[in-house]
């Protein structure tokens, strides 16, 4: 957040049903990644509602905090912790949340880290790692309490055409049903900067523009849309001249 | 951390007053750093009272990952410290019996040697000499590594994992250097009346080991070694919340980190020495 007095969004009517998966884009500092914030219910919105499963959003009080975690947020630079190991930053919401042993965690642990192909790097630092790994370091830990919804901040973001095609596969099988989440299929809500990657693999576009989120619908009404910042999202060259 | 946001500086308020235009008169100059240290009292006693709820709240919460923190924390700002302290033990020692020897000798009150390393090391320098190497070796670590982990996000990320950044961060921070300053202070103590003796001892001093020890006992009481306990654990209390606050309660950029440092072990040092001097008080009514 890098200006918490600035409102990033406005008159925003906005539902997510379950099972959806949303693609929302926005150039750099339209305020993707503080939308995404507010969405996880790491802050408040200044007016309106927010509510998630019924509850109100943000919720910081333990009582409702099993409903907050029926949530995961991945970071767009993965947001790891530098002190901890990758296993241990994986592990780490599980162990708190259940109270696990590190032997106890272990076996989840292995699974996130081999359904993520972050084992060889399991003992190092995220420092050691380069950002492409981080982000998935990220991705396994958000996955670790098997949220029924999961946020990711712009994850195709400076990442290379093997990695891209991970992720976007991976995401398909999240929306379908990995294995991983025991076949459920998991609601997304993805931010990104170019929605032509998102073809084929998203069901629902939404823009953030001049402060406000504006639906588009599924890929084929995308295609049409005759804006400019829909064009240019659909990374089209500007006439000029 | 938008749930307990503890510091009062970042209000518009505030900050439209400290930018204003530096006032010509010195009474404007004053006013403005005590309205600034306001502001950061108020910030601190938040913070203190956030810390404290969350101690209580989540007591036993997560003890199989906040137990072990505890530990970690207890051996950085304890055991790890060990060798540098015995050093300094022996160097307190010195330097006390050194002074002491030399003025008492003069006035052949070599009987009184015991009571001035009672009334010197045990209820003054000790516990604030070991306050003061925690401060300087482990408290500014605190706020480099928390007002870092600020900065790149690590706390957006332990709130978005449901994770409660001070049960995580800041209560295994203050009870091991609670209990680290406490342990590292008996250890000071311990080690600088022996080497006082030492020393006591190569510079000729006619006290057999039996009567310096019999005057240590004899100016000491029960009240010195519950205040010693409280005053070492009120250390340590303070220099890891002051720590705590510098680095996470406010949003830091990177290169705000250094001066967020010097702010944390400057206030640290003034409420370890006020804490001192209302344990003195205690001394001077019983």
């Amino acid at each position: 957040m890098h200006d918490p007095d600035a409102t990033v969004a406005e008159g925003i009517n906005w539902t997510v049903n379950p099972g959806d998966y949303w693609v929302v884009a926005g150039l750099h500092g339209s305020g993707k990644s503080d939308f995404l914030m507010l969405t996880a219910g790491l802050m408040a919105p200044r007016q309106g509602r927010y509510r998630f499963f019924g509850e109100a959003m943000p919720i910081f009080d333990e009582a409702r905090l099993k409903t907050r975690l029926r949530l995961g947020l991945v970071f767009d630079g993965g947001q790891l912790l530098n002190h901890l190991t990758v296993a241990e930053n994986i592990a780490l919401p599980l162990r708190y949340h259940h109270n696990l042993s590190r032997a106890e965690a272990a076996a989840a642990l292995s699974e996130l880290l081999a359904g993520t192909e972050l084992t060889p790097w399991a003992e190092r630092t995220p420092g050691a790692l380069g950002r492409s790994w981080q982000k998935r370091a990220g991705l396994a830990r958000a996955l670790a309490l098997q949220p029924e919804v999961l946020l990711v901040d712009n994850p195709l973001a400076g990442l290379d055409p093997r990695h891209m095609h991970w992720w976007l596969d991976f995401l398909d099988q999240l929306s379908k049903g990995h294995r991983l989440m025991q076949g459920r299929p998991v609601t997304l809500v993805i931010t990104t900067a170019d929605f032509n990657p998102w073809k084929g693999h998203a069901r629902q576009f939404a823009i953030l523009r001049n402060s406000a989120l504006v639906v588009v619908g599924p890929w084929a009404q995308l295609e049409t849309a005759q804006a400019e910042l829909t064009r240019e999202l659909l990374t089209e060259r500007r006439q000029t001249g | 951390m938008e749930k307990g946001k503890a510091s009062a500086i970042g209000s518009p308020w505030a900050r439209l007053l400290l930018a204003l235009p530096r006032p010509e008169s010195l009474t404007g100059y004053l006013g403005r750093g005590l309205f600034r240290f306001l502001l950061t009292l108020q910030g601190l006693g938040a913070f203190t009272l956030i810390t404290l709820g969350v101690m209580i709240s989540r007591f036993g919460g997560a003890r199989r990952v906040i137990r072990p923190l505890i530990r970690q924390e207890i051996a950085r700002a304890g055991l790890r410290l060990l060798p540098m302290f015995l050093f300094m033990s022996a160097a307190l020692g010195l330097l006390v019996i050194g002074q002491t020897v030399s003025w008492l000798t003069r006035v052949g009150a070599m009987n009184y040697l015991g009571t001035v390393m009672v009334v010197v090391v045990v209820r003054e320098l000790g516990p604030l000499t070991a306050a003061l190497l925690v401060l300087a070796r482990i408290g500014t670590a605190n706020v480099i590594e928390l007002g870092t982990a600020r900065a790149m996000g690590e706390v957006e990320a332990l709130e978005a994992l449901g994770i409660d950044p001070v049960h995580y961060l800041v209560v295994p921070r203050v009870m091991g250097m609670a209990m680290g300053v406490f342990a590292l202070t008996v250890y000071l103590i311990l080690g600088a009346v022996l080497s006082g003796y030492l020393w006591a001892f190569l510079q000729n001093v006619p006290l057999r080991p039996r009567q310096y020890f019999h005057q240590l006992a004899g100016a000491l009481n029960g009240l010195d070694f519950a205040l010693l306990a409280l005053k070492a654990f009120a250390f340590g209390f303070i220099i890891a919340l002051v720590t705590c606050y510098h680095g996470l309660a406010q949003r830091l950029r990177l290169e705000e980190v250094s001066r967020a440092t010097v702010a944390a072990v400057a206030q640290s040092v003034m409420a370890c020495v006020l804490i001192d001097s209302l344990f003195i008080l205690i001394y001077l009514v019983t």
